[in-house]
């Protein structure tokens, strides 16, 4: 049975059991509702969740350990030896998923599979003609993985269709008897919905262990096999496929903080001019314009920041300031996506200063303008420093923002690792390594892909730290003036 | 006994300066403070004017580089599908009509587009039916043989074949191809576009709205002009459906046990500062786990809206519970202590009315979260939605582990392209996307402002 028609299958089963279980529940009392527990609702409830909540939690899982059983049943039959050696058990896998694919599509069309499997040019006519592309030839090994496959995906969709099915039986009938005036079938809804709500809000937390953990495990795996000291202190970033690379992070963090500074040398000074013109003086017709188009910069998807930095900024830069000045010749440059990535946290200063300009009490203000002093005056000496922990709060996540950016600088920044002063010179991130070391067909043995997660974990603590100490500074900064 | 000094009158000191001039004009010290003043104040008007300038740079950049996007130039030919070209056996069997592939239709296109030009009288030089098929679109050949194969019947019949001109001399009527630029050009040449000027004057050759790039799939590299938006929108869609169905309902779940339910103690307070740290985790380390657990642990296939979509959702989900939590937050307590007092439970009184109240606020966040997500591309990277996909994906929901693209996406991808034709088409793309975000933002805005209630 197919995965939606099982879904709409069970739906309707606890649809169906919201409905017995309460007429029965009104049954049970001859229809006197005074003698029932709960209201009937509940007795319908508590029936239909009995139904959807276990298969719900069993078939995530077995959908879940599926990909991972069928994986294991295909890769018994692939011996080291069969992998050619400019290949990769990963690639082959993928080969044999899609060899498994083919031989549905054939069986479909209506080839006799037992024939043509033992005939692999004839195979290989039939899936080219199917418009299935694979790497490298069918061999026989490789046909016994991908039968592997189909027959343990068969055999595990009907046991989902199955367990789904009977656990939804089940929990139909062992629901339907436990009705009797005396139930409490409100008492039992809420502890099943409140646990609900519990799983719901664990998500947060299980996401933020999946990241770390999946981070960690890869990274424990490449510093295995390719030493920390490199990583850590090597000024060279060169990675070569088929081995022997050097691997320094130093240049990538190089290029990402230098794009950073540059984007916070053009978001600072815009962004809290623009909040303490906002907050102090715009009139309020004003600043329902204004606050909003501004903000308008944070909601345009980076991917238009990039494509903006690769066909206007960059061209621009490059006719008008680099080359007349002979500080280089290419569009890509760390001062392009700095620049872009500037206009892109604009936003995030702005917002988050005015807010916090606001939370200054107006007595401050009244006090200084009090004793003769200008508003600029009072700006620069009174609310300020007043507000200055939240500025600075509000800036650092500004700059977490930016470390984090991708899109911008993959687009902007281009992809040479370089060590170097000139921001009219194309250099590169971390981010960006992360996306060209883990895009395409990646192996995920080799310390090229690995790396990447190294790079993820090192992005990852370095933001949250910053993001941390904003927050916390932020925080403490609103409860002082509350 | 000390002596006491007299007390005297205050007598104006010789050094006091006198005022020389009336009180109605500033002193230098005053004049250099209100001057500073006006000049502070100037700093902020700049700021802001940099900024709303950035704003309508970057857009009057993209619109002018995609608005081209959405015209196209077409050729209408009338094209004899001569059956002893086509149909080699003569027995309109599909399977051996196949075997005519589109070189063979290409050169039928060259021949009739030749004789057309003749029967109008228009001089070709010495330009070849080759040449003549260097005017139309790789994807005309290719057009025309679906056509056929789906219909046989056609054969020997002259149908009126409206193909898609070359991207070069779409792109010589887009200005982006000069007589100039064509000399140096392999695919293209001067003649050519001299001719697809006559070709315009004959009524032949036409620019109109081009309602494929919003309904045809990608094209490969070498045709621009045949490469469309089909397959981005609907992975888009598909994605934007599995974010919804799992972001709003766990997002709320989650809200209402933190804000209702949840007792104050350091698991509670883990999971909130949790929450809050996942929302400015860099989107791009959501793909690192997309990869790492969806993909490579869990066995879910590659480039697939499935994956796509929860990577989004676990992206989605702080970005819905802020939000959720803060209109939660603004129900006021006398409506949970009204219905707490004439008995409903505590779930019945969120969900029959904090709940119903907080909604729109809810909804709000939701819309915006999504308009987030969909505009989302670096995590859409990693789990290899850059894949070059022409095939649409099944209806759902087997067809949400087919193949798909996304929109951002395809717009990164065809920046990667050589030919320039792509970055009209990848502007062309960011208008549809923006156009999407607009109608999204808009709906949240009137969300607000309709049904938001202020207590």
């Amino acid at each position: 049975m197919s995965l939606g028609l099982l879904f709409l299958t069970v739906l309707a089963l606890s649809a169906l059991g919201y409905a017995i279980g309460r007429r029965r529940a009104m049954s049970t009392v001859g229809g006197d509702m005074r003698k029932l527990h709960s209201l009937p609702t509940f007795y319908g409830w508590i029936t239909a969740l009995g139904v959807v909540v276990p298969v719900l939690f069993v078939s995530l899982v077995w959908l879940f350990l599926e990909g991972f059983v069928i994986h294991n049943s295909a890769l018994s039959h692939i011996d080291q030896a069969d992998v050619p050696i400019d290949s990769s058990v990963n690639l082959m896998m993928a080969d044999v998923t899609r060899l498994s694919q083919g031989l549905s599509v054939l069986e479909n069309d209506g080839f006799d599979l037992a024939k043509i499997k033992q005939d692999i040019d004839a195979l290989k006519i039939a899936l080219g003609d199917a418009g299935v592309a694979m790497g490298n030839d069918p061999t026989p090994n490789m046909i016994a993985a991908a039968e592997a496959v189909r027959t343990t995906a068969k055999n595990s969709r009907l046991g989902l269709t199955l367990t789904t099915l009977g656990l939804a039986l089940a929990g139909l009938a062992w629901g339907l008897r436990r009705i009797s005036p005396e139930f409490r079938a409100r008492n039992a809804t809420e502890r099943v919905s409140i646990g609900l709500l519990i799983v719901a809000s664990l998500i947060a937390v299980l996401t933020t262990l999946g990241i770390v953990v999946s981070l960690m495990a890869e990274t424990v795996h490449f510093f295995g096999i390719y030493p920390a000291s490199i990583f850590f202190f090597s000024s060279t970033w060169d990675p070569k496929f088929g081995g022997g690379s050097t691997l320094g992070i130093l240049p990538l963090v190089w290029g990402t903080l230098y794009v950073s500074v540059i984007s916070l040398v053009v978001a600072v000074p815009i962004g809290l001019f623009s909040a303490i013109y906002l907050a102090e003086y715009a009139s309020r017709r004003v600043r329902s314009v204004v606050k909003p188009l501004i903000e308008v910069l944070a909601g345009i998807p980076t991917i238009v920041y990039g494509l903006f930095a690769l066909i206007t900024v960059g061209p621009l830069l490059r006719d008008w300031i680099a080359m007349p000045m002979g500080f280089g010749n290419s569009s890509s440059t760390v001062m392009t996506a700095g620049l872009v990535m500037g206009i892109m946290i604009i936003p995030f200063v702005s917002s988050l200063s005015d807010d916090i300009i606001n939370a200054v009490p107006q007595s401050l203000r009244d006090g200084s303008l009090g004793l003769g002093a200008t508003p600029s005056e009072t700006i620069r000496q009174v609310v300020i420093p007043a507000a200055l922990p939240g500025i600075v709060g509000a800036i650092l996540l500004a700059a977490s923002r930016a470390i984090g950016e991708t899109m911008i600088v993959v687009l902007g920044a281009g992809a040479a690792a370089k060590l170097s002063l000139n921001p009219f010179e194309a250099m590169t991130t971390v981010t960006v390594k992360i996306v060209s070391q883990l895009t395409g067909d990646t192996e995920f043995a080799s310390p090229e892909t690995l790396v990447a997660f190294a790079l993820g974990l090192t992005l990852f603590t370095f933001t949250l730290g910053l993001n941390v100490v904003a927050l916390v500074i932020v925080r403490k900064y609103r409860e002082q003036y509350e | 006994m000390t002596t006491v000094p007299p007390i005297t009158d205050a007598v104006p000191s010789a050094q006091a300066p006198r005022r020389t001039h009336s009180l109605f004009a500033p002193d230098k010290r005053t004049a250099a403070r209100n001057a500073q003043e006006s000049r502070f104040r100037a700093y902020g008007l700049v700021a802001i004017v940099v900024a709303l300038l950035a704003l309508v740079w970057l857009l009057f950049s993209i619109f002018s580089a995609g608005l081209p996007a959405f015209r196209q130039t077409f050729v209408e030919i009338s094209v004899q599908l001569d059956p002893a070209v086509l149909d080699k056996a003569g027995n309109g069997d599909r399977a051996e009509m196949a075997s005519v592939t589109t070189i063979g239709y290409g050169k039928l296109i060259g021949k009739s587009l030749g004789l057309e030009l003749a029967a109008k009288g228009i001089d070709i030089g010495d330009m070849t039916p080759k040449d003549l098929v260097g005017m139309v679109s790789e994807n005309a050949a290719a057009d025309l043989r679906d056509m056929v194969l789906a219909d046989p019947k056609l054969l020997g019949t002259t149908v009126q074949f409206t193909a898609l001109a070359h991207g070069r001399i779409d792109g010589y009527f887009k200005g982006r191809v000069t007589m100039e630029t064509a000399v140096r050009d392999n695919s293209t040449s001067p003649e050519k576009l001299m001719l697809a000027d006559k070709m315009v004057a004959a009524g032949m050759m036409e620019m109109r709205f081009n309602t494929g790039f919003l309904s045809m799939p990608d094209a490969s590299d070498k045709r621009p002009e045949a490469a469309g938006l089909g397959v981005a929108i609907i992975g888009s869609l598909y994605m934007m459906c599995v974010v919804l169905c799992l972001a709003l309902p766990i997002g709320v779940a989650a809200s209402v046990y933190l804000e209702e339910f949840a007792p104050k103690n350091r698991w509670t307070d883990l999971i909130e500062v949790n929450i809050a740290n996942l929302a400015a985790v860099p989107s791009i380390v959501y793909g690192i786990l997309g990869l790492s657990f969806f993909i490579n642990f869990a066995g879910l296939p590659q480039s697939a809206p499935i994956v796509g979509g929860l990577v989004l959702t676990l992206m989605t989900l702080p970005r819905i519970i802020i939000p959720t939590r803060a209109a939660l937050k603004a129900v006021p307590p006398s409506i949970r202590d009204a219905a707490l007092g004439v008995g409903a439970s505590k779930l019945q009184t969120v969900t029959h009315h904090v709940l119903p109240l907080a909604m729109p606020g809810v909804l709000t966040g939701t819309i915006i979260g999504l308009a987030q997500a969909l505009g989302e591309t670096a995590p859409l990277l990693l789990i290899g939605m850059v894949a070059f996909v022409r095939d649409f994906p099944g209806a759902p929901l087997s067809g949400l582990f087919d193949p798909a693209s996304a929109l951002p996406v395809q717009i990164y991808n065809w920046t990667q392209r050589g030919d320039p034709g792509f970055v009209e088409r990848a502007s062309g793309a960011i208008i549809v996307l923006l156009g999407f975000l607009i109608i999204m933002n808009t709906a949240a805005i009137i969300l607000r402002r309709r049904y938001e209630r202020r207590w």
